[in-house]
């Protein structure tokens, strides 16, 4: 696989300033659903990770910001230039949207090709060529799109859209359909962009995707603004958030009792299923059980946590924010 | 106009079934023609009224839809059309394109063939087979622009554009004379009319009518097209 390089100005455009999308008090909703509830964020140069559950209101807050979609309430601006209705802005932004959007009877070459000559750009077929290279489609680039599996066609819309050599890149769950290989080969592409100083946000439901490409993240819970930090902040947060843990041991009562005198756990329950523990100090806490237990003669047989699901994460980062 | 949006739409609605669609109902007609002209029943009664009911009645609205909603409905449904709405180009030339090669399609499959199957029947006489081409033509660049519109503003275009076509103008029109006013058919055959001298051509509505309404319902279709083009939320909602 060749390694991957982001496009580099070579007499397509000039290289031009840093972009950044200003969304302020965005809001969305369809009859009575709110999708996207009074959003505010700045997305500057750099890798900007979008992070939320399914049903969040990600692709809704980035079809906003790629101007496919009318704010219900509140703006979204490029450079301080209203992005909906007006199709100039695409002339900066680069859009990598979750659904196919792929004409399955044109070749790849193709389809690359004509989003450079819609860009009307000076040297399309070079263009096309690059773009292609940047995502390692050369080889397959004379096929229909309707024979490419899931992760070729993801690739060759990252082509298209990066065609143009934009400022803004902006990616509905990129990583969807890719294979390891390619995940690492896309993730590495849109790093090099980053560091670049292009503005790149993509979406994401899987935390560990958005921690191993953005140094910025935004997450976002039921349509709201959760969290906003570089991932060690976000992380952290996850962290330090109180645990709930079911325990199965040789004496729960017993073991109930000690936990319950340490400041460690904010609430123990006696349950069918074991013992419940929340622990509000995480780090503490995974510290002191073991200890406990050996110095109170019980033997744990099972940890076990019980909310470890991303909603659960999310659903407490939207709590703290309210 | 864009070429490159032409190129796509156009192997869009030629490569695929929708082609056989677009030769079937044209191949017909000429078989028909060839057909009376075999059997010697080729007179000016009998083709005019296979131009009016079946070139003008059935094949040109059919025609029409087939086109007018297959240049850009398909690629709304599908997504497709993100890859024409993320570049720098108005709306409004993406309409216009898509509905030159609407008009362009008709043209080829409905006014042409029309031409064809009137001048194997009666070849020049009274202007019969030229008439009912540009009738055909003009009937067909505003069926372009209606169900084009169409195509744009509802996800149920075909089932309103066949309902419009087959029972507005096909069956409301038969039983309400006033109904035959407001019908691109009648519209069409009017021109045909004007041009041609057979007295056997009996159209409802006056050329003074039918051209502005010919012209209005292009008009109106291909900018309102535009417009909500413009105002087009992905999701499908605004």
């Amino acid at each position: 696989m060749s390694q991957a390089t982001a496009p580099s100005p070579a007499g397509q455009r000039p290289a031009a300033a840093p972009a950044v999308i200003e969304l302020r008090q965005v809001s969305r909703w369809y009859g009575n659903v709110v999708a996207v509830n009074d959003v505010s964020m700045t997305i500057g140069p750099g890798v900007t990770g979008l992070l939320g559950p399914n049903g969040a209101g990600k692709s809704t807050l980035l079809h906003m910001m790629a101007g496919f979609l009318a704010p219900s309430g509140g703006t979204a601006t490029l450079n301080g230039t209203q992005i909906w209705r007006h199709h100039d802005v695409y002339r900066s932004i680069g859009l990598v949207p979750e659904r196919e959007g792929v004409y399955g009877f044109l070749t790849g070459w193709q389809f690359v090709l004509s989003s450079a000559r819609l860009h009307k750009l000076p040297n399309p077929e070079d263009a096309a060529l690059k773009a292609l290279a940047t995502v390692d489609m050369e080889a397959a680039k004379d096929r229909k799109v309707e024979t490419y599996s899931k992760g070729m066609r993801q690739r060759v819309k990252v082509a298209a859209a990066l065609v143009h050599e934009p400022q803004v890149l902006l990616l509905d769950e990129p990583f969807n359909g890719m294979d390891p290989r390619q995940r690492l080969h896309l993730m590495d592409l849109i790093r090099a962009m980053g560091a670049q100083g292009k503005t790149i946000l993509f979406s994401s439901h899987i935390l560990e995707e958005v921690e191993r490409v953005a140094q910025q993240i935004e997450v976002l819970v039921a349509g709201r603004h959760a969290a906003s930090g570089d991932f060690r902040e976000i992380r952290r947060r996850m962290t330090d958030r109180p645990h709930l843990f079911v325990i199965k041991s040789s004496d729960d009562r017993k073991l109930a009792a000690a936990l319950i005198a340490d400041g460690s756990s904010g609430a123990v329950a006696l349950t069918p299923g074991g013992l419940e523990v929340q622990a509000i100090d995480f780090r503490r806490f995974t510290w002191l059980l073991p200890r406990v237990a050996r110095d109170h003669g019980v033997r744990v047989w099972q940890v076990a946590p019980a909310d470890e699901d991303l909603e659960s994460v999310f659903s407490y980062l939207i709590t703290r924010s309210t | 106009m864009n070429t490159v949006i032409a190129g796509i739409t156009y192997r869009a609605l030629l490569g695929r079934r929708r082609i056989w669609m677009l030769i079937l109902l044209p191949a017909v007609l000429i078989g028909l023609a060839i057909l009376l002209r075999s059997i010697d029943s080729a007179d000016h009664r009998s083709v005019v009224l296979l131009m009016q009911n079946f070139a003008i009645g059935m094949m040109l609205p059919l025609l029409g839809l087939i086109a007018g909603t297959g240049v850009i409905a398909p690629e709304i449904d599908d997504g497709t059309i993100t890859h024409l709405l993320s570049k720098p180009i108005s709306r409004p030339v993406i309409v216009r394109t898509k509905f030159a090669v609407a008009v362009s399609l008709l043209a080829l499959f409905a006014a042409v063939p029309t031409f064809v199957a009137a001048w194997l029947m009666v070849g020049f006489e009274a202007d019969i087979a030229v008439g009912f081409a540009v009738g055909a033509l003009a009937g067909g660049i505003a069926y372009a622009a209606l169900f084009l519109a169409l195509g744009v503003v509802t996800r149920h275009a075909v089932t309103i554009g066949i309902t419009y076509a087959l029972v507005w103008e096909g069956l409301v029109g038969n039983f309400v004379p006033g109904a035959r006013r407001f019908s691109i058919q009648q519209w069409a055959q009017s021109v045909t009319d004007w041009l041609s001298t057979s007295e056997r051509i009996d159209v409802e509505t006056t050329l003074a009518f039918s051209l502005p309404a010919l012209a209005i319902v292009t008009v109106v279709g291909v900018v309102w097209a535009g417009t909500r083009l413009s105002r087009f939320s992905f999701t499908g909602d605004e």
